[in-house]
């Protein structure tokens, strides 16, 4: 068996579950605050084997999910204009926007868009264009932002001057203080992102434990890892001894990624963002630096950022802040599918109500 | 590579819209070309239609390929306008004998390039034992088409009896596949986008009319037959599902993916069930006939890693609804294997 294997063992998955059963002695509600978590609980099959008395709730960690109306419309307002090239990742494409609207029916209508794998990809593309602005669309968390940053970088020393970034990357710390603020949530313990601590560590989730006294837990994507982290909350629950676990020890440093935080934050700093379902919340965004706003496409472009409202009906707000399961939505499965979503969290791949509706049997 | 035959005998390098004009350009591509290596005597008689000798019930199926990169690991736009074809013909239980083929050229692709992909077609032809009898050329104007589309028609001599068909699977069948999943359709993905995994992915493009000739003739009671092209595994056994009216249980732990292909689709978080595949077969048929399925087919080229990967069942007998495809994880738990909606995208994080 190789390394990865063992982290999706089938028996030691067995006997993590049996302690869990055992260990659990009242109920225990958690959050997956990483959409990638929440799928990996659905695909691994593990959701009817928990313990009816774990409730999960999944999370403002998709990044597609929390991307606000207004910034979708900012994208769809670019996609079209004349000399632009959009590059994007590929679940942004079928997120709705206003009026339904989205990217890939944008590129129907001939609007030039291109999905990349990389940011570099987009750097590349405009290399390749020279007569074009080729605008790329920042969307994501900690994870990704470095990557952007970095890349942003690299054009400023490349002297391309017709690569942009339309920048609405959020930080995941300020979301848990808004979902721990708010006492509907009763949140007994967090699943922390993995990918996200890879450059954050655990300094920036202290507060959940010390100030609000909420165990978290960064772990990985396999079955091992979160049973191993489910054990972890059990356990601080009993003994009241909340902290900061760090069980995806294989790829996340206590002390996160300095050189990435550094790149990241020296292309941007934090802002106030908004968050779609959630709405504005201080300090979560970021925003480019004097030094580089050459690169900014909100500025070079002249893109206004109009605040749309909220699309009727939709409950992901709800759903991103663990106050609604996915199948308690009035649209569930009637209005809202992932042929006709409604919102994003229908979407995405990482989107938890996609994720209830896909894998549900 | 060698040199180009046509260098010898034209002085074309580049395709003209000339080529597609009828007249003596035409007629230079076509004999100095398609009739070099399509080579046999129906094709050769250069009538209007073809003259076939066939009776019995016809198997008969169309298919148009726009791949992109024409060349890739395993195969090229080619190897994929025969296999995929004949495949398709074959998995109604039939012996594959004629095929068409129609080619749309964009104005400015390199001779050398078309050479190649026929050539590639001819070879492929020749080892599923079927011969191109018609066919046609178009050359439309630079951006137009990308480089070259080829659509394929063949036909064929059912001769399973009764005839395999996707309503067929019965509750208490297995479910066969004929080897790992996912190879083509990451292989091609990779190519388009640059993505140079340093690992043995390869395409799976292969003709499966002789295997499944052994199948109806050596194993038989073939209930369902089909190749899991594009949307891979998942899609088409969601159609068999629901057109059976039956519930497809199937194991995850069993179903064969190449840890190449497992490892790339988890960087690109894509599921290898739902990428096409271009040689592998799906069999349904009575459960007692299954290991003499997969003994047959292991023992034949394309077939070495066959496996039962699950089981056909009534609804009544749960988990699961008439039409649904449910995936029992190796931890024992239960999901649905749904249809995929659009095409997969690469995720963000």
């Amino acid at each position: 068996m190789n390394i990865a294997d063992s982290f999706r063992d089938p028996a030691l998955c067995k006997g993590l579950l049996a302690r869990l059963h055992e260990e659990l002695d009242r109920p225990l509600r958690f959050m997956e605050v990483c959409g990638t978590h929440t799928v990996a609980i659905f695909q691994s099959g593990l959701r009817p084997l928990l313990p009816e008395g774990i409730t999960h709730l999944s999370g403002p960690g998709c990044p597609v999910c929390v991307t606000h109306e207004s910034e979708v419309a900012a994208f769809l307002d670019l996609a079209g204009r004349e000399g632009i090239i959009l590059a994007t990742f590929g679940d942004l494409m079928r997120v709705p926007g206003p009026k339904g609207r989205n990217l890939k029916l944008a590129q129907a209508e001939g609007a030039r868009v291109e999905i990349v794998y990389s940011p570099v990809d987009a750097l590349q593309l405009a290399a390749k264009n020279p007569g074009d602005t080729v605008v790329f669309l920042g969307v994501g968390f900690e994870t990704t932002a470095p990557t952007v940053a970095g890349t942003v970088m690299m054009a400023k020393a490349q002297g391309l001057r017709n690569f942009k970034v339309l920048c609405f990357h959020k930080l995941v710390p300020p979301a848990l203080r808004v979902l721990l603020d708010d006492p509907e949530c009763a949140i007994d313990s967090f699943l922390l992102p993995g990918h996200v601590s890879t450059v954050l560590g655990l300094e920036p989730y202290q507060f959940v434990a010390g100030k609000y006294g909420t165990p978290g837990v960064i772990t990985g994507f396999d079955p091992v890892d979160i049973l191993e982290s489910l054990l972890i909350m059990v356990e601080q629950r009993k003994s009241g001894d909340y902290r900061i676990v760090n069980q995806y020890r294989r790829a996340v440093a206590d002390s996160g990624n300095a050189r990435a935080r550094e790149v990241m934050f020296g292309v941007f700093e934090t802002a106030d963002a908004l968050w779609r379902g959630v709405g504005r919340i201080p300090e979560s965004g970021l925003v480019f630096r004097e030094d580089y706003a050459s690169f900014d496409a909100l500025q070079a472009l002249g893109v206004t950022v109009q605040e749309a409202p909220p699309t009727p009906g939709c409950k992901c707000g709800e759903v991103l802040k663990g106050k609604m399961q996915p199948v308690d939505c009035p649209l569930f499965g009637k209005g809202c599918t992932p042929a006709k979503p409604v919102g994003p969290c229908m979407v995405s791949t990482e989107g938890s109500c996609a994720a209830y509706y896909k894998y549900s049997v | 590579m060698s040199k180009s035959p046509l260098a010898d005998t034209l002085s074309e390098k580049t395709l003209l819209l000339d080529h597609g004009s009828g007249g003596h350009a035409s007629s230079r591509l076509i004999g100095n070309l398609f009739f070099r290596h399509f080579d046999n005597p129906i094709l050769n008689a250069m009538n209007d239609a073809a003259r076939l000798d066939m009776c019995g019930p016809i198997s008969m199926s169309t298919d148009s390929y726009t791949v992109d990169p024409l060349f890739f690991p395993g195969g090229d736009i080619g190897t994929l306008a025969v296999h995929g074809t004949v495949n398709d013909v074959a998995m109604m239980g039939a012996r594959p004998r004629y095929l068409s083929c129609g080619f749309i050229l964009e104005e400015g692709l390199p001779m050398e390039t078309l050479e190649r992909i026929v050539v590639s077609m001819a070879a492929a032809a020749s080892e599923a034992g079927v011969v191109i009898v018609t066919g046609d050329t178009k050359v439309v104007p630079r951006g137009a088409v990308d480089k070259v589309f080829i659509n394929t028609t063949g036909l064929g001599e059912i001769i399973a009896d009764p005839a395999p068909a996707g309503n067929c699977a019965r509750p208490g069948d297995a479910v066969l596949v004929s080897g790992t999943m996912g190879d083509h359709g990451l292989t091609v993905l990779s190519g388009r986008e640059g993505l140079n995994f340093s690992t043995d992915i390869r395409s799976d493009s292969a003709p499966l009319n002789h295997m499944v000739e052994a199948l109806v003739t050596q194993v038989g009671d073939i209930h369902v037959l089909r190749d899991p092209t594009r949307g891979g595994l998942a899609t088409t056994l969601n159609e068999i599902a629901g057109q059976s009216g039956v519930v497809i249980h199937m194991r995850e732990a069993d179903v064969p993916v190449r840890e190449s292909v497992r490892n790339g689709c988890s960087f690109l978080g894509l599921d290898p069930l739902y990428l096409a595949n271009e040689g592998k077969l799906i069999c349904i048929l009575p459960q007692e006939k299954a290991q003499a399925a997969l003994e047959l087919m292991r023992s034949m080229p394309y077939g070495e890693n066959a496996v039962q990967v699950g089981t056909v069942r009534d609804a009544a007998d749960g988990p699961g609804k008439a039409g649904q495809v449910v995936l029992e994880t190796p931890l024992g738990g239960h999901r649905l294997l749904g249809m995929l909606e659009g095409e997969q995208l690469p995720r963000i994080c």
